[in-house]
Parts: structure tokens; sequence; C-alpha cells
């Protein structure tokens, strides 16, 4: 049969045998009622690992803060260029937990829209992000992967791109809702791979996509460089759903002081002003 | 129960009837269709629900219960005359059930009502809007008529009335939107596009509705079986061929080289998936499906060297 994607990836038998651990329930055919099918993960996540394991310098932090079992939602800040950081969050959720789990991704509308990129998303678990398939997902007792910069994360210049900009509320309310704790974490690096210095919002419109982020040799062709990702202890947030905005951006702007400090703490790992020891992941 | 059953001679319709039989109704059929040969027990009155001898067989029969199932649902029939019967065809028995005592109704509805779209959730509930208007408008008078139906609820507030959302069915009767997409040896799918699909086997949606009509059941339901596949695995199991073309090459080719003819609201069902959450359908009535997906789809398939 020709695979939607026409795409002849690989598949290392290694990788295969351990997406057979992810604990999801799985039919006949290796596809989970949402449609996510084993055979493209073992697909995805041999390709993964190799820019994992091999063309970046990934260090991971505090991967015991992620709950093996159990609904939980992984909250962080985007790093510039594309999503690369979603991309290595969604391996190290796979390469570092015990068991594997498959990081679901809240992704942009226009991935639906895209042929091959519609089907590939689809059948790796990275859904549009509406609050309807969120819930879904986290009463399933999945693991959810939220950015909640959303596109403006992602469009940040090389200057940006340890900051953080404006933070949507609908994280919090999904928390609230769901009882899902919190686990936040630090993606820095993803500016060193992918430093950009424009992005071209017109060409993006005219093919569909956001925008195309351009770096000084032109295309958003990430370098093998350090990536790390830090992740803090579970929060767990309690209070009503359906508060009002004022209250929920409380809730809201502790978890992105969490993850700020989190942030500080891998650059200054990164420029040596830290020692691993001396981690506050708690 | 006395029941009518409107669409009886449809391949549902027949084993909605074949089951109340069955289980010690008494069944009244109309369809503008004939049936010939009904089991015993199964009386059938050829006649146009909108007309005068239909409302006689309400008259005259009294029934307590009503399952309407005469709705049309081939894209190729010409949509006025579609939407005529789909719609006032409904207005009219909702009328008539109110006019001679109808306790308990049943509409059978469609999935298709809410829509496929890039960006609707990939589960829909029952209390969602209609999107299927917007991207499909060809649907319009399935998505009116079961609205118009969910309205006698107030309207006619004595009546028990269920509207439910029936997703595709499958099976050995070969009937049905998914079967006549999967009719020929090529199936048309859409390059870079495998949407999941839901279905239900033909004679767990038969229980289903009669389920609905023997609990009471009041309000909208989605009624779903085993969890949705992809497109691409049900070509595969049901020994199709795929053709993947691209999005923009599919609309003049449709209704060519043995491919079926759909009109282009249509090519958005094989891009975007339609799934239900039929939660509070099991919930209210205990409903369990007995086929799973590989069951449903290989007694659709049927033996080797069946003709299809």
């Amino acid at each position: 049969m020709i695979p939607a994607s026409l795409i002849p990836l690989p598949t290392n038998a290694d990788i295969a045998r351990r997406v057979e651990r992810i604990e999801l329930p799985w039919n006949r055919h290796g596809v989970d009622p949402f449609g996510i099918d084993r055979a493209e993960l073992a697909r995805l996540y041999t390709l993964l690992g190799f820019f994992y394991h091999r063309y970046f310098d990934v260090k991971v932090y505090g991967a015991h803060n992620v709950p093996p079992r159990g609904r939980a939602m992984l909250v962080g800040n985007h790093s510039g260029g594309w999503a690369l950081d979603a991309v290595m969050v969604i391996a190290s959720a796979f390469f570092d937990l015990e068991p594997p789990r498959l990081a679901q991704g809240m992704a942009e509308k226009f991935m639906q829209r895209m042929p091959f990129l519609a089907w590939f998303t689809s059948r790796i678990g990275q859904f549009t992000g509406l609050p309807e398939n969120a819930v879904r997902l986290l009463e399933e007792d999945r693991l959810v992967l939220v950015f909640p910069e959303g596109a403006r994360g992602t469009a940040k210049l090389y200057r940006d791109r340890d900051s953080l900009v404006g933070f949507g509320t609908g994280f919090v309310r999904l928390a609230l809702q769901t009882g899902a704790p919190i686990v936040p974490f630090a993606f820095v690096g993803g500016g060193e791979a992918i430093p950009t210095v424009v992005n071209l919002y017109k060409l993006g419109r005219m093919i569909g996509i956001p925008y195309v982020p351009v770096t000084p040799w032109g295309a958003a062709i990430p370098l093998p460089v350090t990536l790390q990702i830090l992740y803090g202890a579970p929060i767990v947030l309690e209070g009503n759903p359906h508060d009002t905005d004022d209250v929920i951006i409380k809730h809201v702007d502790r978890v992105k002081a969490r993850i700020a400090a989190l942030i500080v703490q891998a650059r200054e790992l990164r420029d040596g002003k830290r020692r691993e020891a001396e981690l506050d992941l708690s | 129960m006395r029941v009518l059953v409107t669409g009886i001679a449809g391949a549902l319709g027949r084993e909605v009837a074949t089951r109340l039989v069955a289980r010690g109704h008494e069944v009244v059929g109309v369809d503008v269709r004939p049936w010939y040969h009904p089991p015993d027990g199964v009386r059938v009155v050829q006649a146009d629900i909108r007309k005068r001898p239909a409302e006689d067989v309400f008259r005259t029969m009294r029934p307590e219960g009503l399952v309407h199932m005469a709705t049309v649902t081939h894209l190729t029939h010409r949509s006025r005359e579609r939407f005529r019967i789909n719609l006032g065809g409904t207005q009219a028995v909702f009328d008539h059930c109110n006019a001679y005592g109808v306790e308990q109704a049943v509409f059978v509805g469609r999935h298709t009502y809410y829509g496929a779209g890039p960006d609707s959730a990939l589960y829909h509930t029952e209390a969602e809007p209609p999107m299927a208007v917007h991207a499909f408008p060809e649907l319009s008078d399935l998505v009116a008529a079961d609205l118009y139906a969910g309205s006698a609820l107030w309207r006619y507030p004595v009546i028990d009335t269920s509207v439910l959302r029936l997703c595709y069915t499958l099976g050995p009767l070969r009937q049905g939107t998914l079967a006549a997409f999967l009719r020929g040896p090529r199936v048309p799918t859409i390059l870079g596009f495998d949407p999941l699909f839901h279905f239900i086997h033909e004679f767990d949606a038969a229980d289903a509705i009669v389920l609905a009509l023997e609990r009471r059941l009041r309000g909208v339901y989605n009624v779903s079986g085993p969890p949705p596949v992809p497109l691409s695995v049900i070509v595969r199991e049901t020994g199709r061929t795929s053709i993947p073309l691209p999005a923009a090459l599919v609309r003049p080719l449709l209704g060519r080289f043995g491919l079926p003819k759909l009109p282009p609201g249509a090519l958005e069902h094989v891009k975007y998936p339609i799934v239900l959450d039929s939660t509070a359908f099991r919930r209210a009535t205990g409903f369990v499906h007995a086929y799973d997906e590989d069951a449903t789809m290989s007694a659709f398939r049927g033996r080797p060297g069946d003709p299809v």
C-alpha cells in the first residue's frame, strides 16, 4: 500500500519495540481511538531519534518530574524559528521517560489544511489545539503538550529567544477543569539552532502557513547546537475553571514565573554560571 | 407496540422492521419504494409520506411508535427534490404524530450533520452546532430535517422524540453513503489526507434504532459502533485499491474512470474526519455494539469472489 505521506521513512526495530510500550489502547491495526498509528509513531521516532541523539546535543534535566502515567500537561516556552521545541519535547517524552509516553501537542490550525502534514500529524496524535480535543485527551489520561504563547512564541526573533511573550489563559482553565497537573518546562537553545532574523508573513499567507522564518543562511534549517529541556516539579492548580480572567491570570502568572525561572537556570547552565547540581527544579 | 416505519423498504428499514416484528411489535411501513415480500407481521403501504394515503395510515392504524427513516441521503439525487422529501416529509410525519397520538418518535439522522473541516474537534458531542451547512451545502436539507425533528421536543412535548445521529453504516447489505463510496474496486482518496471514518455495522444500527424506540428515549443522541478507523485501513481491509489524487485533480475526475460521483462538498468528508462521541446514547440505553471494526469491514467485503 502506498503510505499516504509518500515519504518512505525507515523504521528502527528497537524504536518500534519501544513504541509498543507506549500505554495507549491500540486496536488490531495498531491504531488508537484517536487515529494514532503505532507504525507511524515508529517512523516518527526513528526520524526524531537521529536528531535527538546525534544531530543536536540535547540535555534533559528533571525528566522524573513528568508523571509516568495519568493525565498531565507539559507547559513551556517556545524558543523561536519554528516548533523545533515541540518536536524535541515529544522526542524527550519518548526517549527519556519510563515507560515512554506520547506527548500530544496542541497544534496550529493551518497544519490540518496542508496535505501530508494533515495526514502525518493526525496519525502521530498532534491535533489541532481546540479545547474540546485537549479536554478529551486529558480525560483519557494522556500527556498533553501546550505552548501558551502559541504562534506568537514560535515567531520570536533571535534577540528575543529566551523571553516570554503573552500567555493564553486556556491551559489554566483546562488544568482546572480536568484536574491535570501542570509540568512547567523550559526549552533553551532553539533560538541558537534557528536564529531568525526576520519572519515573512506575506509569503507565509500565500502558501498557507502563518509565516516563513528566515535565518542568516536563508532557510530555517537548524544548526546542530546544544538544546536544553528542564522539567520542573508538577503544579496542581485549584479553583473554578469558569472564574473570570482576572482570577485565572493569577494562575497563569504563577506558571509563567516558574517557566521564566527555569529558563534563567538553563541559560546560566549554558553559560557556565551554574552547575547541574545547583539546579532547582522543585 | 404498534409501530409505523417510514422508509421501510430501504436496507436499514427492512432490518429495523424485521427486528420489531421479532420482538412482538405490530409493524406498518410507508415507503414510495416497494417491498415485495415483507416478512409476516409487516404491512407495507406504498405511498409518499407527504401525501394523503400516508396520513391515512396514521389515522387508521393509530401507531404508538414511529421510526422516521424516509430521508434521501443519496447525493446523486437532485437537491430540490431531496429538500422536499427530507424536510417536507419530516414536517408531515411529526405533524401526523401530534395529530394521531404517537407516543414515541425516533428520527434517524446522520452524523454528517456536524460537517467535516480542518478546524473542527475530532470527537463530536450532541450539543455542537451543524457546521455541515457551510462546508457542504448539499447536506443542508438533512441538517434542517435533524433540527426540525429536534424541535418536536418543545413543540410537541407529550411525544417522546429521539433524534439519532447515526454514523456511516457498513456491512453485508452494502447500502448507504460509505458503502456507495467503497462500491468500486478503486476508491479515490485525497493525496496527503487520511481521515478517520466512523462506522457501525448495519445490524448494530438497526438494534440501536429499536432500542431507542423501546427505551422511550427522549433527546438528541449520537449513535456509533466501534472506534473510528483511518480511511486507508478501510480501503485495505475491504480489498479495495486507494487512488490518491491531488485535491485539485479530484473534482474533474469524479464520476469518471470508475470513480464515484460526488458533489464538491463531499470532498471535505474525504479529507477530514467526523467522529462521534456516543457515550450519552450508550449510557441512556445500555447499547453495546456486537460487531467490531474488523467484523464490520469483513462483512462488507464478503467472501472472495462475491459480487460487489
